[in-house]
């Protein structure tokens, strides 16, 4: 009897122990498709049309990834998550990587077993006001009702924010961005805060978008990212130079249309990044075509960016913090040599 | 004549009967201890191996995030532990609530159904197919929007007598401030609940040895009502009323009884009592109908008939089935976070699980807590059980 529960100890035992095996890169390649965790509907970010097709700056980001590593933008599965239970789905390995406009904070990369593999998008706290309230500035909210998503570093810094300022508030929290926006259209309270971009993406899916508008004050730093697990260096690094290869394009001018013929040009830096000089993708493990792949499949960032939430899209989002380095921006890659 | 026993006594202990079941089940115990122990180690080291931090330090760490309603001190300076705390409260809050209006709505529904008049027996005939098909998610989205919906913005409050107030924010009631001297009311009345209990059981000692009533209801009330209420005016009425008013946004002062709380109750009890009313009617119907006619042939009236024979009899078959609804609605209770009531799931197991990662920890943490306090009830409810048993002789 005793044999019988041992036997059965060291076999859950085990079970719990497998999961952090093999490498990610070769679990996704055996498995043919890349699991990507996205946001349950965040236009621009990672939303699902009608026909069930995912787009968005952070679906785009998973795309890349796939067109790096299994040659094929297309072979990604989707996982909507809330904010809740984004980082237990990466923690157990339901996902590959975590790209759900999520914040890379200090708590989130030390403590979670997780790492942040960049930034591809350069956020900040804002908040929606019915406009009927005629407030101008967040300093003028002391006692407000503020509808806010559970799990998100904007819990966080709604509370500083107010301490620092020395205002009270009450916190209405809802699970999912759709229940947030039907709360603040109720009048169940008087703000709706979440990161700038969100906040021009809920303000379109409101009845009536001209009702609300976003006070100018930013109250924090948002550097949101992909995000992997921690202890498979192989796999950061694919993330990592995946996503440093579409900013690094960018700054080239390497775009989906003209990739294949600079791969043919002079430029060596360009040739080390589309893979016909060096051997940039094999000291990743992958073939050396990953970068033109994920370039002529998805584009290099600026496309990704103005095809999801640029100027000509629903959310006219400007490229602001996230324009290039070398164009008044912070986006800066290091160089792939 | 001796000797079998003696035989006996010198068999080998591992054949003694009650010896090997005893030593089973210690075995079996250790085996399921030490798997346990096993899996839980396994885990620990596992996720300290992955970088993910572990223990209950963190329950001592500043949450820095604010609850919507808390029926203790709280702010975002106070810990992690705390906002347990703070979660705890809410759910056995919303559960206690739901049980106390449930039960009273499914007594209600249990002997409407078994009315003689056809509407009434009808009306609670469809409330109970209605309510209790229709999934309680649907029905607290529901109950949620359409309290939202019908309730108007701030400034545009129901207003009752400038001291009551309703708005999409909640209904707001003026808070009673005690003053100097409320204390000996408070135990006045606490003295008085004590007091109405001993002289219920000498009453019913003496009702046993002579036969004699003795009006308890009627003193208990004059004890704990009338005495303190009195005393209450004799020094002056010491209490005064917080009133709210509209401040900025919101109204500020008073008690604030927030929509989510309201929705959750409507929806947890009004789904609930569809069952209680079923297991009523079984109950009273499971009384054979030869008691009822027993009774009147001793002569006694209709009411005492109900009260005295009917109703303990339905007892013994109500309580174990109510005492698993009591279960569902406590547990029902977690639904909460759909709406933003801050219970424990959402506090606790939400927020807070999210801000420090330590899922592990969080979720034992919680399902002990429902664990625990289903035990509790259950145990509450056998009791209760128990006496009720007794009373047939
Ligand atoms: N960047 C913040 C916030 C992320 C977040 O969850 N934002 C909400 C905006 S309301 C969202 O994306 N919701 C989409 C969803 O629920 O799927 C974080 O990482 O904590």
């Amino acid at each position: 009897m005793k044999k019988t529960f041992t036997v059965l100890g060291v076999v859950a035992a085990a079970m719990l122990a497998t999961s952090a095996s093999a490498g990610t890169l070769e679990d996704v390649k055996k498995r043919g498709t890349l699991s990507c965790g996205v946001s349950t509907g965040l236009p621009g970010f990672s939303i699902q049309d009608e026909k069930g097709n995912w787009t968005g700056l952070d679906v785009d980001t998973c795309r890349a990834v796939a067109a790096a590593v299994l040659a094929d933008a297309n072979k990604v599965r989707f996982v909507p998550l809330t904010a809740k239970e984004r980082f237990t789905a990466l923690q157990s390995g339901e996902i590959d990587i975590l790209s759900r406009n999520t914040t890379w904070t200090h708590t989130r990369d030390t403590s979670l077993g997780l790492n942040f593999a960049g930034v591809n998008y350069y956020d900040g706290q804002g908040f929606l006001v019915q406009k009927a309230l005629g407030v101008k500035s967040a300093l003028e909210l002391d006692g407000a009702s503020v509808c806010i998503q559970a799990g998100t570093t904007t819990e966080l810094n709604l509370a500083d924010y107010f301490r620092e300022h020395g205002m009270k508030y009450s916190a209405v929290v809802f699970d999912t961005s759709d229940q947030t926006r039907e709360g603040f259209e109720a009048a169940r309270c008087d703000i709706l805060t979440s990161d700038q971009s969100q906040l021009y993406a809920i303000r379109s899916k409101l009845g009536n978008p001209g009702s609300a508008m976003v006070l100018p004050e930013v109250i924090s730093k948002e550097p949101l990212g992909p995000v992997v697990r921690q202890g498979d260096d192989a796999w950061f690094n694919i993330v990592k130079w995946t996503l440093n290869a579409l900013i690094n394009a960018d700054e080239m001018g390497v775009t989906s249309a003209n990739a294949k013929d600079m791969s043919m040009g002079t430029n060596p830096g360009i040739k080390r990044l589309l893979g016909t000089e060096g051997d940039a993708g094999a000291k990743l493990g992958l073939s050396a075509d990953w970068a033109m792949n994920a370039v002529i499949q998805v584009g290099n960032y600026g496309e990704m960016f103005d095809r999801n939430v640029g100027p000509k899209t629903p959310l006219a989002i400007s490229r602001g913090l996230n324009a290039l380095w070398n164009k008044g921006g912070i986006l800066y890659a290091p160089p792939v040599r | 004549m001796a000797d079998p026993v003696k035989t006996q006594s010198k068999t080998a202990i591992w054949n003694d009967p009650t010896f090997r079941s005893i030593a089973f089940q210690v075995i079996a115990g250790v085996a399921i201890v030490w798997t346990f122990w096993a899996l839980f180690d396994n885990t620990m080291t596992n996720m300290e191996r992955r970088g993910i931090t572990t223990g209950f330090a963190f329950l001592n760490e500043t949450s820095g995030f604010g609850i919507l309603m808390s029926l203790i001190e709280y702010d975002e300076t106070h810990t992690y532990g705390r906002t347990f705390l703070v979660g705890l409260l809410n759910t056995l809050l919303i559960s206690v609530l739901g049980i106390f209006a449930a039960t009273i709505l499914g007594f209600i529904l249990g002997v409407a159904r078994l009315s003689r008049n056809w509407l009434i027996s009808k009306i609670a005939a469809v409330y109970v197919e209605i309510l209790r098909n229709i999934p309680l998610l649907l029905q607290i989205f529901f109950w949620y929007i359409a309290v939202l919906q019908t309730l108007p913005h701030p400034r545009k409050s129901f207003n009752f007598a400038d001291s009551f107030f309703l708005n999409a924010r909640g209904f707001y009631v003026p808070g009673p401030v005690p003053e100097s001297g409320f204390n000996i009311v408070l135990v006045l009345f606490f003295t008085a609940i004590i007091a109405t209990v001993f002289i219920a059981r000498w009453a019913r000692k003496r009702q046993d040895l002579t036969g004699q009533q003795f009006p308890v209801f009627l003193t208990g009330f004059g004890l704990i009502i009338g005495v303190p209420v009195v005393i209450f005016f004799i020094l002056g009425a010491p209490m005064s009323f917080d009133y709210p008013a509209l401040k900025g946004f919101n109204f500020q002062g008073g008690i604030t009884v927030i929509p989510e709380l309201i929705a959750l109750w409507l929806a947890l009890s009004m789904y609930t009592a569809a069952f209680i009313g079923e297991i009523v009617r079984a109950g009273i119907q499971g009384v054979s109908h030869g008691q009822t006619e027993a009774a009147h042939a001793l002569g006694i009236r209709h009411n005492p008939t109900l009260r005295l024979v009917i109703v303990p009899q339905a007892m013994r078959i109500i309580i174990p089935p109510l005492t698993s609804q009591y279960l569902n609605l406590a547990k029902n209770s977690s639904l909460a976070t759909a709406i933003g009531y801050p219970d424990l799931v959402g506090v606790f197991m939400g927020t807070t699980l999210n801000q420090t990662g330590q899922a592990l920890e969080i979720v034992a943490m919680t399902m002990a807590v429902y664990l625990v306090m289903s035990l509790l009830i259950s145990a509450f409810m056998n009791w209760f059980n128990n006496r009720m048993a007794l009373v047939e002789r």
